[in-house]
């Protein structure tokens, strides 16, 4: 009884994401005002009616009814209870559900937190979110139904995907899809900004702090889904332009695309279509994103069931939403009201950023689509593997790398960059002979390792100058946005640091190991103990035992896992590893070699790996700082 | 305004090369993914009887009937689907071997018993070791064995009774 329950509840959040796509629309059309503020109480409703259906198929899950499909397909009776509300959105009739609840979420914040915005400017960007909702609930409805009956029921379910049975898919899509669905926010204002035919900074303002919020979000999603690939999947890596990874890393760069040009347009009114633009390709690529996992269109190690039915249905809204908006765009740019600037001056340094990102985004669009293009051109079947992406990448980011400190010391309208190029050349100077001492300490990769250390240099000590600067100013003081950028440009550097100096110098080793046998990599010693077996909750484990020595001194036991899940039978790979700021340890175990305890083993030694992740964490909590500058504080109309 | 068309035109090129890789998906039917062992004999490997694990049971021991080797498991959701669609096959004389994959023996006998047994044998393979040389991806799967052990015809993924007259039926009677 309780799922149907949900499913009228589904229907009823349909029918009330239409009346709040429409409603409020028309009468700001109308200039009606009952019709406006109808959008509010719609807004909560909606977010009602999504949160109790959310909370049903939850319950389903606690209580084991595999009379639900969608419940024996991907729980077990076994399944820990962590794991029973995480499987909620393990597969991908939940994750939709999760999605239009997140979305739901977004829509009753902004309808919260706009009481100082013109009546119809919120009218208008709440339909707009309405009519997102619309098309995903439509969506959920009729092509991937999360509260279908299975007649009869099963009397035991199949499990989640054990890949999935790990703290970090517990994170990882509700900060994904906070992220994807925050840039509907910048996307709604941007629509109601061309349907009205002027940009107001005043609405600029108001936007950026959601903007910055869905950024951060997107920052930290991708960041721990990398994470949980290096930790749970064992293949030592920690990015692997996979198209799903691609997905969620397009919205990224246009999201800091966007994040840059918002305070350009903001601050001096200039870039006022760019910014438009790119708040629309920030939402039309997590749309995008969302039909490439879900259509079964790419391959990829995150593949949702594939449907093509349900290709076409995104397909559809996808073409829907972004030619609509961008017919809305070419017809209703508003005329350019920014201050003129000249070449040398932070406009342009901001334009150049914004060009380089946007140049990323696109070459990542087309390795990611390339495949498909070829398929379709009847050209057979290519991959585009990580040479092309990294190579490419490299290219585009090293300007942006080199221009990063310029950024915050230059001034807006003009400047001279000579002058600024002035004030850095000491520290420019500092970290290119630093990085030379890298090139030749370097044991491999001397190239790499020199541009790890100039990069973190360089963008430290060029960021430190502004912070200088602003300290020795009279009216030194650091706004909240002042001092977010700062954080995340930091990020910036340690991430680049991290990146750089795990690719230049990891090691990594297979070896068959017999149990006493020890292996050396670099200063450290693995001693191998041998294997034993171990029960699970719902697995049964084959677990290894590691010593690793740092010449005499014993630093840790490692204990990697191969586990056999007892429903379906999938084996799964848990590396173990010792993490260290300066460098991690990880051991992966292989397969059993023969009857006398001989197993393959793959040892790494990866320095500074750790600082990808912290990196990205600087940025996301550089982007979250933003938003409590002063500045946003919401003010009542004058 | 061309310029402000761009974003469009370079949108609507993206939309038609989605469209086609939409369409090019909906017509790579995974269940039509042809097994190599068709036109092959089947792998002689034996394998434990159901009920009584000691007996080990090879395709050779059939004796020469042509037979339908249905995969199966207890944990297996399509499976429940398929059940009432193989006992029919299964009541119309056709020989069904179950292949109980990747099953704990208690739980495949309760299932067996819960739902009635179609099979007229079942083998066990409880690691999953023999599905490597049948090229079982997974259960459902349902295999057509002539009589002299060729394996004539795979599907993946539930029967119907569609599915049953369409193939597994001429199959059978080519198998002969």
């Amino acid at each position: 009884m309780l799922p149907e329950l949900g499913q009228i509840l589904l229907l009823a959040a349909l029918l009330l994401s239409l009346l709040l796509g429409t409603l409020p629309l028309w009468g700001a059309q109308r200039s009606n005002n009952a019709l406006m503020s109808s959008a509010r109480p719609l807004s909560y409703a909606l977010l009602a009616a999504v949160v109790c259906s959310y909370a049903l198929l939850t319950y389903a899950f606690e209580v084991h009814d595999f009379s639900v499909a969608y419940v024996a397909k991907n729980s077990n009776s076994l399944l820990p209870p962590l794991y029973q509300a995480s499987a909620v959105w393990g597969a991908h009739e939940g994750s939709l559900l999760l999605w239009v609840m997140i979305l739901c979420a977004w829509i009753t914040a902004v309808a919260l937190k706009s009481r100082a915005l013109p009546q119809t400017v919120v009218a208008r960007v709440l339909s707009v979110m309405g009519w997102i909702a619309f098309g995903f609930l439509a969506f959920t409805v009729f092509t991937s139904n999360p509260f279908e009956r299975l007649l009869p029921a099963a009397i035991e379910g199949h499990d989640l995907n054990p890949l999935l049975q790990d703290p970090g898919l517990i994170f990882h899509p509700p900060l994904l899809y906070l992220g994807y669905v925050g840039f509907s926010v910048a996307f709604a204002f941007a629509i109601a900004a061309l349907i009205d035919g002027r940009i107001d900074a005043q609405w600029i303002k108001w936007a950026r702090p959601w903007t910055n919020a869905a950024w951060g979000f997107l920052t930290l999603g991708i960041a721990l889904g990398s994470f949980w690939a290096y930790y749970e999947l064992g293949w030592g890596g920690w990015w692997f332009w996979d198209p799903v990874e691609n997905a969620s890393f397009m919205p990224w760069l246009v999201g800091a695309a966007l994040i840059h040009s918002q305070a350009v347009t903001e601050k001096r009114g200039s870039f006022s279509s760019w910014t438009l633009l790119l708040a629309i390709a920030a939402f039309s690529l997590s749309l995008l994103g969302t039909f490439l996992v879900r259509s079964g269109v790419l391959t990829s190690v995150h593949a949702f069931a594939s449907d093509p039915e349900r290709g076409m249905f995104i397909l559809a809204f996808l073409c829907l939403v972004v030619g609509s908006s961008l017919t809305l765009f070419a017809w209703r740019t508003p005329k350019e009201f920014g201050k003129p600037f000249h070449w040398q001056s932070r406009e342009s340094l901001l334009l150049i950023n914004n060009l380089l990102l946007t140049a990323a985004c696109a070459m990542v669009l087309l390795g990611t689509l390339y495949p498909l293009l070829a398929e379709a051109l009847d050209m057979g079947k290519i991959s585009v593997g990580p040479p092309y992406f990294g190579k490419l990448f490299l290219v585009l980011m090293a300007p942006v790398v080199l221009l990063i400190p310029f950024g915050p010391l230059s001034r807006w309208q003009s400047d001279s960059l000579g002058n600024v190029a002035r004030v850095l050349m000491p520290w420019l100077v500092l970290a290119a002979l630093v990085a030379l001492v890298a090139l030749f300490k370097a044991p491999q990769h001397p190239i790499k390792t020199a541009l790890a250390f100039f990069s973190v240099f360089w963008i430290t000590l060029g960021t430190l100058r502004f912070v200088w600067q602003r300290l020795r100013q009279a009216q030194s003081r650091f706004t909240a946005e002042m001092s977010g950028m700062i954080l995340a440009h930091t990020g910036v550097a340690v991430f680049c640091f991290g990146a750089l100096m795990a690719e230049a110098l990891s090691t990594e080793k297979d070896v068959a190991a017999k149990p006493g046998q020890s292996f050396e990599i670099g200063a450290y010693r693995f001693l191998f103990q041998g294997v034993q077996e171990l029960p699970g909750p719902n697995f049964v484990a084959q677990r290894g035992a590691i010593q690793v020595f740092d010449g005499e001194r014993m630093l840790t036991t490692l204990y990697p896992e191969k586990r056999q899940y007892a429903s379906g039978g999938s084996i799964m790979t848990e590396a173990d590893m010792q993490g260290g700021i300066s460098r991690d340890l990880y051991v992966a175990l292989g397969e059993p070699l023969d009857a006398n305890g001989g197993w393959a083993l793959r040892l790494h030694v990866k320095p500074f790996i750790r600082w990808i992740w912290f990196g990205a964490l600087m940025m996301a909590l550089g982007a979250f700082l933003v938003m409590f500058d002063k500045r946003f504080k919401n003010r009542r109309p004058q | 305004m061309i310029q402000r068309l761009l974003p469009l035109a370079l949108f609507v090129g993206l939309a038609v090369l989605l469209f086609v890789g939409v369409r090019m998906n909906s017509g790579k039917d995974t269940s039509a993914i042809p097994s190599p062992l068709i036109g092959k004999p089947a792998p002689a490997l034996a394998l434990p009887v159901l009920p009584m694990p000691e007996t080990r049971l090879a395709p050779a021991d059939l004796g020469g009937k042509a037979y339908v080797l249905n995969v199966w498991g207890s944990w297996c959701v399509s499976c429940r689907i398929e059940h009432p669609v193989i006992t029919e096959l299964s009541g119309s004389g056709v020989l069904v071997v179950g292949y109980n994959y990747k099953d704990p023996a208690e739980d495949a006998t309760a299932w067996l018993q819960k739902f009635g047994n179609p099979y007229a044998l079942v083998i066990q393979d409880l690691d999953g070791q023999a599905a490597l040389d049948w090229g079982i991806y997974g259960a459902p799967e349902t295999f057509v064995i002539d009589a002299q052990g060729i394996v004539r015809y795979k599907h993946i993924g539930p029967l119907t009774r569609e599915i049953i007259a369409a193939d597994i039926l001429p199959a059978l009677k080519g198998a002969q």
